[in-house]
């Protein structure tokens, strides 16, 4: 296979010295900061981002991979042994795992997560090595109009899937777009809400508004609301599984992987859906039923080798078509552009040797995190107790450290405060963070499609359904909005609880697959 | 969650007998504070297609920079009256809950002023001081903010993190961040 020997060159390049170094720095700082409590993989990857900035983009990427990774396991290393989890893809770990963590099985519970993820990680980067450069082969075809339609369907998709309520994901949305207008129209120059500012008018930097939105909105929210009483660490020896553990660990493992693949994959948003649909299957299908509820082994293991594939899945359309569809592709993305790179179908026929080393190098990042932090995670849990007001103090330091460094502007800390105060507001009023940050991100390159579309019509507006294709997205798009209202009506007898419960996860089901 | 005995939620308001302390989040009043959010909403999309008709369209190009702002600037008005209307018939969101989050406390907005406060003065004292003292009056005023009272050790380990930094960026990354008036001692 092409691909193959694309990946082994890819391998050759990742594996020097040098760049393992760069893969193991990365590794254990996206572990250490993942694991703090209130840090996400994404915020973990937007304050680290500054750290790449004095590389060269192959050894940048090198240790990205190693970042995004480390900041995932360290994610569900905190879930398990702490009683919440922190963020939407590990609640349905944290559901069995602290409980495991409880009967004092946290070492077998942080083993199964870690091993899963890794199986998961592995088989899903290699799904992504067959199916970016396929589906990147069929996106260089399309055209302007087509692409515009796929990116206002993952915008649609990612906004109307997630979170409890449609408004405020759409409300956050086009808060997104308007502040990726601002600076500098790309056409004619001219700026965009930019109030006579000049270092508006330069266009506002990624890294700023990500981490204001990610960091600082997140540290300011938790300052509001600091538990009194912190919570419970449950103390961990080194992670290790009995036989009978690997038995009941290896088929949710790759069920899970399995499950969390395609969802990462289409713009489908996240891996919430897939971490839940794993869980429940598991559930229906564990042996010892009863245990469900009490700590099964089957309930890490499932879920969070569909988180790490789902992570692995967002590459495919990250890779293929320039389009993020989490929090952290997006910042990926972001990261792409600071170095000049333009994402899209071209990315892998114009810069193939850092495709090729960024998959590489995902492979070698999730083997280092399976070597170093299995025997690290009582070192790990230990960071756990760290006193919150150093905690969320060091996170507005970096924070602040991660902003200044961009251009060494106290405009841009400024900046870094109105995007904290944003952030902020958006946690008080339930409003979502990814359809944000992905306006941002995708709204100046859905401008540019669509004047480029209409440039070739001449201004018709036939010209953005000109392509089979485009009406075909836009059909889906109309599906994805009306479905779920119809469905509210068919059914109004279940109770808004059981409605949020029960009717999402199936309807969402049958359209995403309906998307290819 | 585990359901602890705390104060009903909006304990400073008068709330009708609440029965017990139900595991369900009680009905709470109307969220007025987003009627805020709401015309904030209305004024920032208002402006941005007030601000897009300022803009000049050029010949060869058919749409020009104006029809995108005006499309959002538009929705965003749109969704604020929607918010507007959702909050007045008793729509309250879902406060984002975390591992350090504790909702069933009252919001408590000082230590946010004063963490406000203390960026602030870094904003204004890094261009001179240099980010090697800026940074650690942020960390110790931080620590500060959030109820740690051990200055000295704050203090230091601000110092050993700003200077520590600043040093990883020049020798590690080749990036000088600002020296201000440490200009020559570091």
């Amino acid at each position: 296979m092409e691909s193959l020997s694309l990946l082994a060159d890819g391998l050759a390049t990742a594996v020097t010295p040098e760049n393992l170094m760069w893969a193991a720095i990365g590794v254990l700082l996206g572990t250490f900061v993942g694991v703090l409590p209130g840090i996400g993989p994404a915020m973990a990857v937007a304050l680290l981002l500054p750290v790449t900035f004095g590389l060269e983009p192959t050894q940048a990427f090198i240790m990205f991979a190693g970042i995004y990774y480390g900041g995932m396991y360290g994610g569900s290393t905190t879930s398990i042994l702490l009683n919440t989890p922190g963020e939407s893809a590990s609640v349905m770990t944290a559901l069995e795992g602290n409980k495991m963590a409880k009967k004092g099985r946290a070492a077998q519970a942080l083993a199964t997560a870690a091993i899963g993820s890794f199986i998961a990680g592995t088989i899903g980067t290699m799904l992504v090595v067959f199916f970016a450069p396929a589906l990147a082969g069929v996106a260089v075809k399309i055209g302007a109009p087509s692409y515009l339609a796929i990116m206002l369907m993952a915008m649609v998709l990612v906004t109307s899937v997630l979170g409890s309520s449609r408004l405020r994901g759409f409300i956050a949305l086009f808060i997104g777009l308007t502040i990726g207008l601002v600076g500098l129209d790309m056409n004619t120059g001219q700026p965009r809400l930019s109030f006579d500012q000049p270092l508006l008018a330069d266009r506002l930097d990624i890294v700023v508004v990500a981490v204001g939105i990610f960091a600082l909105g997140e540290a300011l929210w938790v300052a509001a609301h600091l538990r009194r009483r912190p919570l419970s660490v449950i103390p961990v020896g080194r992670p290790w599984m009995g036989r009978d553990d690997w038995g009941r660990s290896w088929k949710p493992w790759l069920r899970g992987t399995a499950l969390g693949f395609p969802f990462g994959a289409v713009p489908a948003g996240g891996a919430e859906t897939p971490t839940f649909l794993s869980y429940v299957l598991e559930k229906r299908l564990a042996k010892k039923g009863h245990e469900f509820g009490s700590g099964a082994i089957e309930g890490v293991a499932g879920p969070e080798a569909a988180n790490n594939a789902s992570a692995a899945g967002t590459f495919v359309p990250l890779l293929a078509l320039g389009l993020p569809v989490t929090a952290t592709a997006t910042i990926m993305l972001a990261a792409l552009q600071g170095y000049g790179i333009q994402p899209g179908p071209q990315l892998m026929t114009e810069h193939p040797d850092l495709v090729w080393t960024l998959l590489a190098s995902l492979l070698i990042g999730n083997t280092l995190l399976l070597v170093l932090n299995l025997p690290l995670a009582p070192l790990w849990a230990k960071l756990l107790r760290i006193p919150r007001p150093y905690l969320y103090a060091g996170i507005l330091f970096f924070a602040s450290l991660g902003a200044y460094t961009a251009n060494q502007q106290p405009f841009d800390l400024f900046l870094l405060l109105v995007f904290g105060l944003l952030g902020l507001a958006m946690r008080r009023f339930g409003l979502p963070v990814l359809p944000l940050i992905l306006g941002v991100i995708l709204g100046p390159l859905m401008e540019t499609k669509m004047r480029e579309a209409l440039a070739i019509s001449g201004g018709d507006p036939a010209g953005l359904v000109d392509e089979p294709l485009a009406v075909v997205v836009y059909a889906v798009i109309v599906l994805l909005v009306v479905v779920p209202l119809v469905l509210a009506r068919v059914r109004p007898r279940l109770t808004p609880t059981e409605a949020a419960a029960d009717a999402p996860a199936p309807a969402d089901q049958s359209d995403k697959e309906s998307v290819r | 969650m585990t359901t602890t005995p705390t104060e009903p939620a909006g304990a400073g308001t008068v709330v009708p007998e609440v029965e017990g302390t139900p595991p369900v989040a009680p009905e709470r009043e109307r969220d007025l504070a987003q009627l805020g959010l709401a015309a904030a909403l209305v004024v920032i999309g208002a402006y941005t297609v007030y601000d897009a008709s300022t803009l000049v369209v050029g010949f060869a190009d058919p749409v020009g920079p104006k029809a995108f702002p005006y499309v959002i600037g538009s929705v965003l008005m749109g969704l604020g009256v929607l918010l507007g209307l959702a909050a007045l018939r008793g729509d309250v969101p879902t406060p984002e809950d975390g591992e350090d989050v504790d909702l069933s406390q009252r919001s408590d907005w000082l230590t946010v002023a004063k963490l406000v406060g203390v960026l602030v003065l870094t904003i204004a004292t890094v261009g001179w001081l240099g980010w090697a003292i800026s940074g650690a009056i942020l960390f110790a005023g931080a620590t500060w903010s959030l109820g740690s009272r051990t200055y000295v050790r704050d203090l230091l380990i601000g110092a050993v993190l700003a200077v520590g930094s600043w040093y990883g960026f020049y020798v590690g990354l080749g990036i000088p961040l600002t020296p201000g008036v440490l200009d020559g001692i570091l």
